[in-house]
């Protein structure tokens, strides 16, 4: 009866993009006398500020006004927890890249030429860079969390086998296209219109009101479309929202502050990278008997997003297996760089990297296939159930999904076909590797699992939603509308969607956590069916009927043999004194969560995934292609297919890129050397590999999701896990499979030579040695 | 400072703008003529996001001077659609979902758009060599592909037909 919700419609803007009538922040047309602010950036990891000479500054060609910490009238805060986030440091820098003055000038360029004139005296202090070293010396910006589930010591020591050791995942630039950007335009009575390219417009709100002395009721923020978030404007475009903010109440005018490249590579938080040490005991079949990992974070200088990252990373250890005793730790270490924040995955990915490289390193401590091990520990369906933190994995589909992945792949046949390949070809090594995906879906704040929304409906039949969530390409607007298509009955055509904005739907939650659809889809879903009911009330009422037989389909209304086209019944409906619009609310059930005791249901329910890839590694340089890469995952029963698809590949790619090419690195006086796209490299097209097969998994949700959906933002990000463990297989085949390759991510040139040296010293020690025996 | 009159076709129009001697292309192109499709995002000509077409040849206009375009002919992102409506590659990204968060978009339009000429009839290896300047944080190219295959495929019918 209902209009397939399999459709693959365009994004609703695809018209926009592609015409280049899409408008960004940057694209607005300016108000008159708009001026443009850049930020002075600390040269120091760590200092105290004991002079700032800004006089060279404010001298500059067409400079208008340089601001302090000590000209902001409200909080110098914007720190998303915890109190800790200076929007322009006060006396102390503590990364290099810190912001410490803005300054405020006619023009863009001549802003960013004069943000490089101040003569800065500092006192430097001692600096942490790593986690190892912030874990050594107990530098940490929350305590640190620790779940622990049955005896892990002892089972431990009981194992016949073990492996142990230590593991280290760097991190990532979120490099959105769109780089950080603000436009502030001051309003009558106090007012203060933001517009702002971000994933969190109420937390916006929030800061600004904070930051310029305003009540929340004064304060507007407007976020039509991003260039692209990923995690990177959740909590971090409030530093920019506060800056416009404070320069255009400080100067009575609109001022705007946009990024450039480098500039938001040095001031902005990235993805933490993780330093990891490990100890596992497991039996003859690989089947892990205990557990126990520490996990150490780089938080950066402040707290921002970290606890709920680590959070994630500790729910995300188990990825899709059982461990029955298991200890896991996890530290959130205060270092001097730029304060780590949300990345697609937000910690999920990191906790489950870990038990991966755990599993691959015991099939070949057991010369067995690392699929085999997989397959050994993955979770149970009636038994084997059970996560670390203690909720009930219901909605297994993981056997099944990788069993049709193995079978389409062809995994069996390509492992042999790689063993023979590799026997007779001495320089260049294939590797192959398959790697699963359980994510959990669900903020695991419970109360930030609630949204709202707004649809209007006008006397010409157009449809209007609104809703508390923000689009940023991943076609959250384009799922909303076809759900109030679908409700109602009606062509997409007739359904708009328009800017999230804090005076239309309020106190909303980050579009994050891969929930956007899910929550905002509910709340759309629940508005539209409140004016269903009313419109269904009326005409059983007026034709005599069941309300339940009332029938919305191909914009028109019938009632048995009587029916009505959508537009006439708006218009009698109007004249008939009936609601037009509606507010719609959503809260996801079941959740419960003792963040304390690290327990509860804090997930809804899993998205699952595999993914098989085929690389080709050149052992004298370091060089890597992926040559083929086969995915299959679980987005329920999408709301559009395509979409989902394009999520699924985009993720993957990202998480390749995460795990091979993108190298944040610090030179030794604390400053981020990789900075620009130039150093820092990104997947480009000719990364990717020439045969991708994509596939979604058919698992319409157990649970009641909108329309049987799943979350996709995130979880196939990790599907990029096998790029890198079919790198390490590709790696050990130059010591017969025989050697644990020590890989760190990202599998660089450099770190692929480095682990194919170690593994070529270790056989040629072991020749020695045996050659001395002898 | 001191500024210089410079004149160019723009999307088959006669433009006349004063621009100083030190400023780029993509901010005469966003600024004095509101033309905001192109967009700027990374200022050092690798992500493409502000490609052009300047007589001919794809440029990166963040890193074109305006004074450089001087008599040139220009086209951007805004200058696609004709009265005969969109062209084949907007039709080719829209249609093959070649775009998520559309901020590459027009760039990747543009250098299509120029690609296609240079090579009507491309492989898919072709097109992934030819695209290489340009950087998409959202698709994981492979729609990207699509498209450009869309868009030859509709040309090359246009050219027989």
């Amino acid at each position: 009866m209902r209009q397939s919700p399999k459709k693959s419609h365009p994004h609703e803007s695809a018209h926009l993009h592609v015409s280049g009538e899409a408008v960004y922040v940057d694209d607005i047309a300016e108000v008159n006398g708009t001026l443009y602010a850049a930020l002075g950036l600390s040269e120091r990891p760590h200092a105290l500020i004991k002079s700032m000479d800004l006089s060279a500054v404010e001298a500059a060609e067409d400079v208008v006004a340089v601001l302090t910490a000590k000209d902001i009238s409200g909080e110098n805060e914007c720190g998303p927890i915890v109190q800790d986030d200076p929007i322009l440091a006060d006396g102390l820098v503590q990364f290099v890249g810190q912001p410490m003055f803005v300054v405020v000038a006619k023009n863009y360029m001549a802003a960013r030429r004069a943000s490089v004139l101040a003569k800065v005296e500092y006192e430097d202090l001692p600096a942490i860079m790593t986690p190892q070293e912030a874990k050594l010396q107990g530098s940490f910006v929350v305590p640190p969390m620790q779940l622990v589930r049955g005896e892990p010591e002892k089972k431990l020591k009981d194992s016949p086998h073990r492996s142990k050791g230590t593991f280290y995942v760097g991190g990532q630039e979120q490099f959105y296209l769109e780089g950080q950007i603000s436009y502030a335009i001051p309003k009558e009575d106090n007012g203060m219109l933001v517009y702002c390219s971000t994933q969190h417009p109420t937390e916006m709100q929030h800061l600004v009101a904070h930051s310029t002395k305003r009540d929340f009721n004064q304060v507007l923020i407007e976020t039509r479309r991003m260039g692209g978030g990923f995690g990177g404007k959740e909590s971090q475009s409030g530093l920019f929202a506060c800056v416009a903010a404070i320069c255009a109440d400080y100067l009575k005018c609109s001022v705007k502050i946009r990024l450039d490249r480098d500039d938001d590579f040095m001031a902005t938080g990235k993805r933490h990278c993780f330093y990891y040490e490990y100890d596992v005991g497991f039996d003859e079949d690989g089947r892990i008997l205990a557990a126990k990992v520490e996990m150490v974070l780089r938080s950066g200088f402040s707290t921002d997003l970290s606890p709920p990252v680590a959070t994630r990373a500790v729910c995300h250890f188990d990825n899709a297996y059982y461990l029955s005793d298991v200890e896991i730790h996890a530290m959130c270490g205060k270092t001097n760089t730029q304060s780590n924040t949300a990345f697609r995955g937000f910690g999920g990915p990191q906790g489950a990297i870990v038990i991966e490289n755990i599993i691959d390193n015991i099939a070949r401590d057991l010369g067995k296939d690392a699929l085999e091990i997989r397959k050994a520990n993955f979770y149970g369906n009636a038994e084997r159930n059970v996560t670390p933190y203690g909720q009930t994995v219901e909605d297994n589909v993981i056997h099944e999904l990788v069993a049709e992945l193995e079978e389409t792949s062809d995994y069996v046949a390509r492992r042999a076909e790689i063993k023979a390949y590799n026997e007779t070809s001495p320089i260049l090594k294939k590797g192959l590797a398959l790697t699963p995906v359980k994510f959990g879906i669900s903020f695991n704040v419970v109360h930030f699992n609630q949204a709202g929304a707004l649809v209007h409906i006008y006397t010409d039949g157009s449809i209007l939603v609104n809703h508390g969530g923000t689009e940023m390409g991943q076609g959250l607007n384009t799922k909303v509308a076809q759900v109030v298509a679908l409700v109602l009955g009606v062509d997409l055509s007739r359904v708009r969607a328009t800017a999230t904005d804090t005076s239309k739907v309020v106190n909303t939650s980050a579009t994050a956590a891969s929930s956007g659809t899910d929550l905002n889809g509910k709340a759309a879903e629940n508005a539209a069916a409140q004016i269903k009911q009313r419109f269904a009330e009326y005409i059983a009422h007026k034709w005599g009927g069941d309300i339940q037989d009332v029938l919305f389909e191909n914009d028109t209304v019938s009632l048995d043999k009587q029916s009505i086209p959508f537009t006439e019944l708006v218009v009698e409906a109007y004249e008939n004194r009936i609601q037009l619009w509606s507010d719609g609310f959503y809260k996801t059930p079941k959740l419960n969560w003792d963040k304390d005791k690290l327990q509860g249901r804090p997930f809804f329910y899993f998205a699952y995934g595999a993914a098989v890839s085929e690389v080709i590694v050149d052992t004298l340089t370091g060089e890597m292609k992926l040559l083929r890469a086969d995915l299959l995952h679980d987005a329920g029963n999408p709301i559009n297919t395509a979409i989902d698809i394009g999520q699924v590949e985009g993720a993957f790619i990202q998480g390749m890129g995460w795990l091979t090419t993108e190298d944040l690195w610090w030179n030794p006086k604390g400053k981020l050397m990789t900075h620009a796209p130039s150093t820092y490299k990104i997947p480009a097209v000719n990364d990717c590999p020439d045969d991708l097969r994509v596939k979604l998994f058919h698992n319409p949700n157990h649970e009641d999701t909108i329309l049987r959906s799943k979350a996709v933002g995130e979880p196939p990000l990790l599907l990029g896990f096998s790029v890198f463990f079919a790198i390490r297989d590709a790696i050990a085949s130059v010591a017969d499979y025989k050697i644990n390759p020590p890989l760190d991510a990202p599998a660089t040139p450099e770190n692929i030579m480095n682990a194919i040296s170690a593994i070529t010293d270790i056989v040629d020690d072991t020749d020695t040695n045996s050659g001395a025996k002898s | 400072m001191k500024k210089t009159a410079v004149s160019f076709t723009l999307n088959n129009e006669q433009v006349d703008v004063l621009v100083e001697p030190r400023e780029l292309l993509i901010h005469t192109l966003r600024e004095k003529l509101s033309l905001t499709g192109s967009h700027i995002g990374c200022e050092t000509s690798h992500c493409g996001a502000c490609t052009v077409d300047m007589d001919g040849i794809s440029v990166k206009s963040c890193t074109i001077l305006a004074v450089q375009a001087n008599g040139s002919e220009l086209m951007t992102v805004e200058g696609l659609a004709s009265d005969d409506g969109l062209h084949a590659v907007q039709e080719g990204f829209m249609q093959e979902h070649g775009l998520q968060c559309g901020f590459c978009t027009p760039g990747m339009l543009m250098r299509s758009y120029r690609f296609l000429q240079e090579n009507p009839n491309p492989t898919e290896e072709e097109i992934r060599v030819g695209l290489s300047g340009n950087l998409c944080r959202c698709t994981g190219y492979q729609n990207i592909v699509k498209s450009v295959q869309y868009a030859a495929e509709k040309l090359q019918a246009k050219e027989e037909g």
